[in-house]
């Protein structure tokens, strides 16, 4: 909402200055986005008189001039307009001066071989309209060496108030002003909106069939009205509104409501036949609204027509048909009320936003219908002349005569400051609340332009605003009795303990969008993906299925820029479909690696890929770190088409829950992320990692270290090929539980002295006695269970 | 007599000479094998003792015993000298440069965003607020509907919502959560009432220019209980964002406004003045040279709010505050783009990014010094 001080000081009686006023409309709610003085774009620009005109020695279409400019010495400029003369008096930018229209700043010069001292002005430079064919003509007796910006009434400072949805009361000047009478800066003045004799009832018929739409349609006509443009006056203040002026018309009716918040429509008489009427849109008929749009409505909407069609979509937006044009004589003028809830939702529905919706969804002053159209008549007649009719009044608004309980304790019970009873009654009263006080509390009455307010804590607020929040006294929370507990969940400790574990393994973490391009998201979706309606962009329309391709993409993006090694991860969640048509959203890890694992060096020398037991490791310390149980933990394949298929695999406690998925990326989807290389991807799906059983406990299994030395044992095995390596040393574990406390495979071999089809396994065995040392007999027996085990998975010891 | 010891004497000069002239530990030992060994000339003169009476025994023997010992010890002494010879010799061929670089390992990094979270729910632990979480794909009951937003209020065209096409089992559009709020919803109606919980996460919003990202994050804060004013709202605002900036100047504007869910509602500005280019949080907006920015939304939760989560209104009230994550970090740690947060550019993450030991705590200072 955008306004002059001028217009403000039309409604409140103040001699605060600009800043004053700005920063009270601040405190109280109406904040201030900027304050803005047309003169200071304006500021060297001067009425000045054209005394001589020569024409240029030495340029066929330039003029010479002396000029007065008020300082006694005429200057000499030289000008290239046409009606550039002896006599003229226009406007003069002094060297210094900045020309609105395209920002440069005016220096004396030569215009061949003679010095120009300033320039004569059009108004299209000073941003003042479209005319650019000559120099503005200002009347020969305006104020020689004025500065022009006071002589044509542009030191009025501009007002730029946000305003929050719940005071449509403060979409308009006159709601400005009372709120800020009520804070003590100034005296509002009363509105005079004595009703104007009307000459014979109104020749048109008003007729409401939708009165839930439309509970009141008060109308008038006026005859033989001249539409030319409004005065000068107004349109200074519709340009200080950040409007168009259009014609006399249409500027009243938007001064009017931007004045009083109260939207009207002027519809030329001639265009309309038979009765007016608010009524339901049939569906599929048609208007062509005035943003020369073309709507299809549907009998939800609510429609001003005539026997021929649509006038209005009520509240809304007129047709291009009745609108009042420079030939209209006769008109017909509408003040209604519309009910909120209908305009918001056709307005929604329609796509179709204007001052007029967005001031009657918010709620219009029910008792405003007749002043408005009472101001909307003076001012038509004032400026246009013509004759009105008397007023139609058909239905009549809701009655605006709420009344909210109010215990005045409840400003410090609830807003947190002492306000004294009398200052809060005060504050309310100057609001245009009224206040009747019963044995023990307040009976408060609400206005009716305060539709917001319909509680209690309305009228705390409303205290509490006007008398400053700045008073309001700061107290201390009580803190919780007792030790300190956790405040994160166990989820969310782990999500903590993981991000840094893999930070502390040298990966980044990155925050990707939740979003990725359709054919991404299907590309690693199981399902059907979420996928937005009103997407910002084709690449931001889906959400991810996983976190690997958000990653992808930003390995690729640094891989572009030249980054020879990318370890990035992010913990987030992935989005999937849940149960009763809510989302599933999964806590996730995704860890991608590309490009080289080490770079060339003078020790190592060539560089190192990544490669799928990089993955791995990554993935069996992360799930680690992240409380899962590593040891239990069966490699399995099935990681997915995004992997390679020989290079891949999930990490899996039992058959069905997969804690992980790990591997080379499938090639091909390297490919289509525009990735060179092999490139490895985990991720670890942090939320099927099982909770910990039972309380939340410090205390550890008891352990001393074995006081026996444990003996070490290598095994060599012969094993198919087809048989997981995996298994064997779980075979070999598994042999005698109590003894082998570790086996680890040393070597992996084929070719020479190994059968085809087969590899040569060697294993290192540690076997730990414990209530006495081995003999050898006791290392046999070992020996054998563990050779025997193997043999069930199809190795055999070479000899 | 007399020739023992002229023999003596030769062995001892001998043996010394050639001890001496021994220039390797091979040398060396030819040396004491040719005088000590079993042959050797020293061995064999002491066998001549026993051919002796004891008298020339007496006399002889301490002689020869010297002889031997002195010879063995100084056999030691260079062997121990050539020794270290040799071990100062294969040191000297094993320098190194130094100045070559040493392996090394990848060093990591965690986001701003996360660090800044980690601060913030370390700083609310200390004041007794849980983390909570809600889903971000949410339906427009929680997002909206419940914070007293219903369908047609003019609030929700402000919120710019991303919307899905689907409906959940009830009916309800489903959406891209536009602010953490819902979270407040779903702590009142599953956990009832106490309630002191922060709620950070990812928000959305269809705007995307310089400053505004579709994607961003939110801490949630939600206090409800019996007798919590909003002298309670703005003592916790205060001691946040102070413990946050670590500084005891913070001062706060509270400015009256409008959210459809807090009745009273006011925004929250803090001061700050500008060094070295950089907006730096602290002392009041209106002293010279400083100015007001708007951090946070907060007001006194509405009672339609709290009796939608099927608390009674008269009974419980409480606050609610919302503040944008990203915005906190990018004034801590003086980042000037919040659209590189979501780059994940490697550069900008290792800038800026945090190491994984830096974990914030409150005996520790919560933040990490540049």
């Amino acid at each position: 909402m955008k306004f002059s001080l001028s217009w403000l000081k039309d409604h409140l009686d103040t001699d605060a200055t600009v800043d004053e006023i700005a920063a009270k409309l601040t405190a109280i709610g109406l904040e201030i986005e900027g304050v803005e003085n047309p003169a200071e774009d304006l500021a060297g620009f001067r009425v000045a008189k054209v005394l001589t005109a020569e024409k240029h020695p030495d340029a066929d279409k330039l003029q010479v001039l002396s000029v007065d400019s008020g300082d006694g010495q005429p200057l000499t400029v030289v000008c290239g307009a046409p009606n550039a003369r002896a006599g003229l008096v226009g406007v003069l930018g002094l060297p210094g001066a900045v020309v609105p229209s395209n920002g440069m700043e005016m220096r004396k010069a030569a215009i061949r071989g003679i010095e120009s001292n300033g320039m004569m002005c059009s108004a299209r430079e000073l941003d003042m309209g479209q005319d650019h064919d000559g120099i503005i003509e200002l009347p020969s007796d305006a104020p020689v060496g004025t500065e022009y910006a006071d002589y044509a009434g542009l030191d009025d400072p501009v007002f730029d108030v946000a305003i929050t949805p719940n005071r449509p009361d403060c979409m308009g000047v006159y709601g400005i002003a009372r709120d800020l009478a009520a804070a003590g800066l100034g005296t509002l003045k009363p509105v005079d909106a004595a009703p104007v004799a009307g000459e014979g009832p109104c020749p048109v018929d008003i007729r409401i069939e939708d009165r839930d739409g439309c509970p009141a349609f008060y109308g008038r006509a006026i005859r033989g009205v001249t539409n030319g443009q409004s005065p000068d006056w107004m349109q200074a203040r519709l340009k200080s509104a950040g409007q168009r002026p259009i014609s006399a018309l249409v500027d009243i009716t938007n001064y009017v409501m931007l004045t009083y918040g109260r939207p009207s429509h002027a519809y030329d008489l001639a265009k309309l036949s038979g009765a007016v009427t608010a009524r339901r849109a049939r569906d599929g008929e048609t208007v062509t609204a005035l943003n020369e749009k073309e709507y299809t409505l549907d009998d939800t909407m609510l429609v001003i027509a005539d026997e021929a069609g649509v006038h209005d979509i009520a509240g809304i937006m007129g047709s291009e048909h009745s609108s009042c044009t420079d030939a209209t004589t006769d008109i017909l003028l509408e003040v209604a009320y519309f009910d909120p809830v209908r305009i918001a939702l056709t307005g929604r529905k329609l796509n179709l936003t204007s001052d007029a919706r967005s001031r009657f969804e918010r709620g219009i002053d029910p008792g405003f219908v007749n002043d408005g159209l009472e101001l909307l008549t003076r001012l038509i007649l004032d400026i246009c002349g013509g004759e009105a009719s008397e007023v139609r009044h058909v239905g009549a608004p809701p009655a605006a005569d709420r009344t909210v309980a109010f215990d005045p304790a409840l400003t410090r019970s609830l807003g947190g400051m002492d306000v004294p009873h009398a200052t809060q009654r005060d504050i309310l009263e100057r609001l245009g609340f009224t206040v009747t006080q019963t044995q023990d509390h307040w009976i408060v009455a609400v206005p009716g332009w305060r539709p917001d307010v319909d509680g209690a804590p309305d009228l705390v607020e409303e205290v509490i605003r006007i008398h400053g929040l700045d008073a309001i006294p700061s107290v201390a929370l009580d803190r919780a009795e007792g030790v300190a507990q956790p405040t994160v969940t166990p989820e969310q400790a782990r999500e903590r303990r993981v991000r840094r574990a893999a930070a502390a393994r040298g990966h980044h973490e990155a925050v990707t969008w939740s979003f990725l391009p359709m054919p991404v998201a299907e590309a690693f979706a199981d399902g059907q993906p979420w996928v937005l309606a009103n997407p910002i962009s084709e690449d931001m329309k889906a959400m991810r299925p996983s976190l690997i391709p958000g990653l992808l993409m930003a390995a690729q993006r640094n891989m572009a820029r030249g980054a020879d090694s990318v370890r990035l991860f992010e913990i987030g969640r992935r989005y999937l479909r849940g149960k009763g048509g809510a989302s599933d959203e999964r806590l996730t890890l995704g860890l991608v690696m590309a490009g080289e694992k080490s770079s060339r060096g003078w020790q190592a020398g060539k560089a190192r890929m990544f490669d799928a037991f990089d993955a791995k490791a990554e993935a069996m310390a992360l799930l680690d770190a992240a409380g899962a149980p590593v040891e239990n933990l069966q490699v399995m394949d099935e990681a997915g088409e995004q992997f390679h298929p020989g290079q891949s695999a999930t990490l899996r406690l039992g058959p069905k829950n997969v804690l992980a998925r790990f591997g080379t990326l499938h090639p091909r989807i390297a490919k289509a992320f525009d990735l060179n290389g092999a490139v490895m991807a985990v991720e670890i799906f942090l939320d099927a990692i099982p909770a910990k059983k039972g309380e939340r406990s410090f205390t550890r299994a008891s352990y001393a270290p074995p006081a026996l030395q444990s003996v070490m044992r290598d095994f060599a095995f012969l094993v198919p090929d087809e048989v997981a390596a995996g298994d064997l040393v779980k075979a070999v574990k598994g042999a005698d539980k109590k003894h082998v406390v570790e086996a680890r495979i040393f070597d992996e071999f084929r070719g020479a002295g190994v059968a085809e089809g087969h590899k040569s396994i060697a294993v290192e065995v540690v076997l730990q006695p414990h209530q006495a040392s081995f003999t050898e007999d006791d290392l046999k027996a070992i020996s054998d269970a563990i050779v025997a085990a193997a043999a069930k998975r199809g190795a055999v010891l070479r000899g | 007599m007399k020739d023992t010891m002229a023999d003596i004497d030769q062995l001892r000069a001998d043996a010394m000479a050639q001890i001496a002239a021994s220039r390797t530990l091979d040398t060396l030992d030819g040396v004491r094998v040719a005088f000590l060994g079993k042959q050797g000339s020293i061995s064999l003169l002491m066998k001549t003792l026993g051919k002796m009476t004891p008298e020339e025994r007496q006399v002889e023997g301490p002689k020869l015993n010297g002889l031997r010992a002195e010879v063995t010890d100084a056999v030691a002494a260079r062997k121990a000298a050539l020794e270290q010879a040799a071990l100062d010799a294969k040191l000297a061929g094993e320098t190194v440069d130094l100045s070559l670089p040493a392996a090394d390992v990848p060093v990591g990094s965690v986001h701003p965003v996360s660090q800044a979270m980690d601060e913030l729910a370390e700083i609310f632990a200390d004041l007794g607020f849980a983390v909570a979480t809600g889903p971000e794909i949410e339906d427009d009951w929680h997002n909206f509907t419940a914070l007293n937003m219903p369908d047609t209020h003019p609030a929700r065209a402000m919120h710019d919502t991303f919307y899905f096409p689907d409906k959940d089992d009830e009916g309800r559009a489903m959406l891209l959560r536009t602010h953490t709020s819902p979270v407040q919803i779903r702590s009142m109606v599953e956990g009832g009432a106490p309630v002191r919980i922060i709620a950070p996460g990812r928000t959305y919003r269809s705007d995307s220019d310089a400053t505004h990202t579709p994607m961003f994050h939110q801490i949630e804060g939600l206090v409800i209980d019996r007798n919590i004013h909003m002298g309670h709202l703005k003592w916790t605002l205060e001691t946040f964002l102070k413990a946050f900036f670590e500084r005891d100047d913070i001062v706060l504007r509270l400015r009256p406004s409008y959210f459809p869910f807090t009745e009273p509602s006011a925004e929250v500005d803090v001061g700050y003045s500008h060094e070295k280019g950089r907006r730096v949080i602290g002392g009041a907006g209106d002293e010279p040279g400083h100015g007001w920015m708007e951090v946070l939304g907060s007001g006194m939760v509405n009672r339609r709010v709290i009796a939608a989560c099927g608390l009674d209104p008269d009974e419980w009230q409480g606050f609610a505050f919302g503040c944008g994550i990203d915005r906190l970090a990018m004034l801590k740690y003086g980042m000037d783009d919040l659209r590189a947060f979501f780059d994940g550019d490697l550069r900008w993450l290792k800038h800026y990014g945090f190491a994984a030991l830096d974990v914030p705590t409150l005996s520790g200072g919560v933040g990490v010094a540049a």
